[in-house]
Formats: C-alpha cells, structure tokens, sequence
C-alpha cells in the first residue's frame, strides 16, 4: 500500500454548508441499515396483525354464546385489541434507536459529524416517528380490515365508514407513533436501553395498574389523564365512564410526550456525549 | 495549498470530572503542514483534550476554536476536521459502506467519495461486510476512512496504530506524513515516544492535564535530556583531570573510555589538542526520545509499577 492520499482537485468554491435535510437523509441511511429496525416492526406487524385476528377470530365465535360479549360488544375495539401488546414494540424501537447510539459509542461519532446536537435529534425523532407513523397505520388498518372480515356473519361486524370507526383506526396508528416517539425521549435521557425499556413498561403498565390500590378519588383523576391511558382514547370507539374524549386525550398524550421531548433534548445539548 | 491556515488554538482547557482534574489551563496551538504528536502518559488528559476539541465535552472554562470557531459552529464539520477517536465508536451491525455513507450525507458529501475512501484505505473489498465483524486493524483504517470523508484540513487521529500489525503501523505514518505534506493541521496523540519520533515534526507533551512542553521534536530532544559524549584516548588518567577541571563530569565505561556530561564534543576535541592528548573517538550521545520523555513525564504518571513481581 504506497499511495496515500489523491488529492481530488481542489475545488475553490466554499464548503456547503450542512443542512437539516443531510441530517434527515443521514438518519434514514441510519435506520434502514440496522436489522433491528425491520425486526421490530415486523415483531409489531406480527403481533397486532396476528393476535387481533386470533382475537377477532375467538371473540365473533364465541358471540352468540357469550352475553357478556352482547352487552359491551364493539367490533372495532375489539378487533384492535392486539394492539396493546403490539404497542411493546414500538416503545422498544423507539428506545433502541437511542439507546444503540450509546451502547455503541456511535453517538460520539454521529455528534462529531452533525454537531449542532438538536439538529441530529430532531432529524433522527423526525425519520423515526414519520416511519413509526406509517408502520403504526398499516398495522392498524390490516388489524382492523382482517378483524372485520372474521368477525363478519357471526357477530356484528364494522365498517370503516361507520361513525367514529375511522378516526379510532388511524388514531391507533397515531397513538403508537407517539408512543415510539416517547420511548425515544425517555431513552434520550437515560442513555440506556434496559433503563429506557424499564421506564416505558412503567408507563404503560405498572404505573396505571398501582392507581388502582389507590381510593376511587385518585384513582379515577389518574386513570382519566395518565398520558398512555388518555392517548389510547383515541384509539376507541367507546367510551368508558371517567375517561376523556379522543382528541382531548391526545392532546394529553402529545403534551406528556413534548414536555418529555423538551428534556430530552435540553439533556443532549448540555451533557458530555 | 488550500489547506494552510487550518488551526486549532485551545485557550487555557480545563475540565473536571468529579473532583479529578483531567485537563488543568491547557493552551496550545496546532500548526498545519506539519504531523504534531500530542504525547503523555496514559490517564494525562489526551482523549479528553480531543473530546473538548470536537465538541464532545463542554470544558468547564477555557475554550478551543477550529479556524477561529467552536466545534459546534463549523457549517459542515466533517469537511474541517476529521477525527478517529474510538474505532469501535460505530453501530457493529451496520455494514462499512452504510457506515460511511451517512457521515457522508450528514454533512452533503458526494457518495462517491465513499469509495474512493473506501479505496485509499483498502477497505474496498469488505464494504459490505458488519463492521462489527471487523478485526482491531480494519475497525482503525474505517475509522480512518472515516476521518478522510469531508477531504478536511485537519485531522486527529488518537493512538491510531493501536491494533495494527506492522504493515499498517507503516501505512498509517505514510499517511500522517502525506497529510501534513499536503498542508494539512495533523494531530495525532500517543503514549509511545518511539512512535513519535518516526511521525511527528512537533510535540505537544502533557502530564496530569498540564502542559509540560510545546516544541519541535528536535529542540524536544535537546532540551530535556542531558546527553553526553563518549571520549577514548590512550592517555585517560590526563583527560579526566582537564575535563574535570573544565567544570564538567564524567563516568568510566570501559578502559580509556570515558562519557563526559557537561561539556560538548567540540570543547573536548579542543582541551585535548590544546594539551597534547590523542583520542581515539569522540562521539555526542544523544538520550533517545524515548528516555527523554520518560524523564520528563515521570512526576506526572498516574500509577507506577514497583518493580516487584509477586
């Protein structure tokens, strides 16, 4: 090895100046070449498509034998049931795409290349929540169209353009872009995958399931605004009794994960990386 | 060359983590068109100096400027400064290429400089292997491929031949040497002097996170070691008594050889002819740069062996 370096001729123009649009193409080169991406949305897809048909499935078979079913029967909620499992995922993702930065070390590198730190952040939050967004949708849809289609002739079944059914279908893709969102924050702070995972589980399901060792006049105020519970709202059809509305619930949720994306990136921009 | 001018000026850095002291006032300047070796001991604040210089760490007062800017303010940082800090600073899943190819995009630079890079550090035929897969010395000529992206007019390599076999020592100082010839700012730190002294022009040497010397490598040598000149003649009962008497020292080496501290080769040469003594050799002796720098930084290294072995 004897040549070294060849010295491209020297353009004399000044160097251009980076952009948020490099940092963008810089973080979806960046999401689309680790497995862990494709692995977890597919985990998701799996589990929200496959579950909710298995769902779907048992609960039409069981319809005309069930009252219980009767009484509270939705067949809209109940096909998209799957996806408070699949909604694990998503919040995984959304850590590890931080948290690998760090195991990794490559975050020195990321940071030395885009140093303005926030630019790296908000492009990196950005391709992940839109990409978050479109795989939360298409498994939202699927969930929904392939419940239908199993529920349909053995119990009441729903269509998309029946009042509300819409806007809890593309809700739930929202809601879980969100959620992905808000794994990212938390994982942002604490610079750690099994921190962050440990703290997203808190908030989906530790934390709500305490409120109910709680008495009934803290518990429902909580259950009502905690951020994951009021986001799911948007999610539903139907209401149960002290919960909110679908768009004030989230709003909620949006305004949790903002406060949170506030720290987070206050955090990046002071710490030592 | 359109390189010359590209500086790096640290201001009095100081850093703390906790109550350690890592770097304490730093100042230097890092001058282009030439390979400066940031030397010290293992613990004496190298890694983190580099860290404050890309804007890694937030020194706690004092400042470093990249061509007169903070890190942070260069409008595309890769075409400025290319480090390796950590070669395994990289997701290990991810191929080489990818790797590469988002630094490059992060900060607009063609896609083809990939693989010219790629090639210049003969990476080429792996670009699509994990790089996480990679041994010690293509994880440090991908780092290295990586500080080459932006073509930048300074570069930093820290303990860059850790990890490689002989040949890639080799290719890496061919390399720092054909940067700097090139007009490029070279910084490359080292716990090794002997590594130094086959690459750097200059030497910024630290100990404890304080500045201990900031000179050519040659006024280095001169400067902080005593040497001394290896005198033989017939006649070395006489010679000891004038060298003695000229104010200067010496120590027997073997029969009718003497070393002589304190006095230069010429002077030697001149007290003998002047007083009639026939001498068989006259030889300067230079300390090598290794002990020179171990003498040096001795005070400031942070563990020392004890020389007993268990």
């Amino acid at each position: 090895m004897t040549a070294v370096i060849e010295r491209p001729p020297q353009t004399a123009s000044p160097v251009r100046r980076a952009t948020f649009g490099d940092a963008l193409r810089s973080e979806w080169t960046k999401l689309r070449t680790v497995r862990s991406t494709f692995w977890s949305l597919a985990a998701a897809a799996a589990l929200g498509i496959g579950l909710g048909a298995l769902i779907s499935w048992a609960g039409a078979s069981r319809f005309h034998r069930d009252a219980g079913l009767h009484f509270n029967w939705n067949p809209t909620d109940h096909s998209l049931r799957s996806l408070t499992i699949a909604q694990l995922a998503f919040a995984v993702l959304g850590v590890l795409i931080i948290s690998g930065e760090y195991s990794t070390g490559m975050i020195r590198t990321s940071l030395a290349a885009v140093a303005k730190r926030s630019r790296m952040l908000s492009a990196k939050l950005t391709v992940f929540t839109l990409l978050a967004l479109i795989a939360g949708e298409a498994i939202a849809l699927a969930t929904f169209f392939l419940g239908q289609a199993l529920i349909y002739g053995k119990a009441p079944s729903a269509s998309i353009g029946y009042p509300h059914v819409a806007r809890a279908v593309i809700g739930a893709g929202v809601y879980l872009a969100l959620l992905a969102l808000l794994g990212s924050a938390i994982a942002t702070i604490v610079r750690h995958a099994a921190a962050g995972i440990a703290v997203i589980v808190a908030i989906l399901f530790v934390l709500p399931g305490i409120a109910y060792a709680l008495p009934t006049s803290w518990q429902q105020p909580i259950e009502e605004y905690w951020p994951t519970n009021a986001g799911q709202q948007f999610a539903i059809v139907m209401r149960d009794a002290h919960t909110l509305g679908p768009w004030q619930g989230f709003g909620v949720m949006a305004a949790f994960v903002a406060v949170v994306l506030v720290a987070a990136f206050v955090l990046l921009e002071r710490r030592d990386a | 060359m359109p390189h010359d001018g590209a500086m790096i000026e640290a201001r009095n850095l100081t850093k703390h983590y906790g109550r350690t002291v890592a770097v304490d006032d730093l100042s230097f300047d890092v001058a282009p068109g030439r390979v400066t070796g940031f030397l010290g001991p293992n613990g004496a604040g190298k890694t983190t100096t580099m860290r404050m210089i890309l804007g890694l760490d937030r020194p706690n007062s004092g400042a470093v400027t990249i061509n007169g800017r903070p890190y942070r303010d260069l409008p595309a940082p890769l075409r400025e400064v290319g480090a390796l800090l950590d070669a395994k600073a990289l997701h290990g899943g991810r191929k080489a290429y990818y790797h590469l190819l988002l630094l490059a995009q992060s900060n607009g630079i063609a896609k083809a400089r990939v693989d010219e890079v790629l090639r210049i550090v003969g990476l080429e035929g792996v670009a699509d292997r994990r790089a996480g897969g990679f041994s010690l010395g293509m994880g440090q000529r991908l780092g290295i491929a990586a500080a080459l992206l932006g073509d930048p007019g300074i570069l930093m390599f820290d303990e860059p031949v850790n990890g490689l076999d002989p040949e890639g020592i080799a290719w890496v100082r061919q390399l720092m040497r054909a940067l700097a010839a090139e007009g490029r700012t070279v910084l490359v730190s080292s716990h090794l002097m002997s590594e130094m002294s086959l690459t750097a022009d200059h030497l910024i040497v630290i100990g404890k996170g304080k500045l201990i010397r900031d000179e050519s490598v040659t006024q280095f040598v001169e400067s902080s070691s005593r040497h001394s000149v290896r005198v033989r003649s017939p006649q070395r009962e006489r010679l000891e008594e004038l060298v003695q008497h000229a104010g200067a020292s010496f120590s027997r080496v073997e029969d009718g050889t003497l070393d002589v501290l304190g006095l230069e080769a010429a002077a030697i040469g001149e007290l003998a002819a002047s007083n009639g003594l026939v001498l068989h050799e006259l030889t300067p002796k230079r300390a090598s740069l290794e002990e020179a720098f171990m003498e040096l930084t001795r005070d400031s290294v942070e563990f020392h062996a004890t020389g007993q072995v268990a």
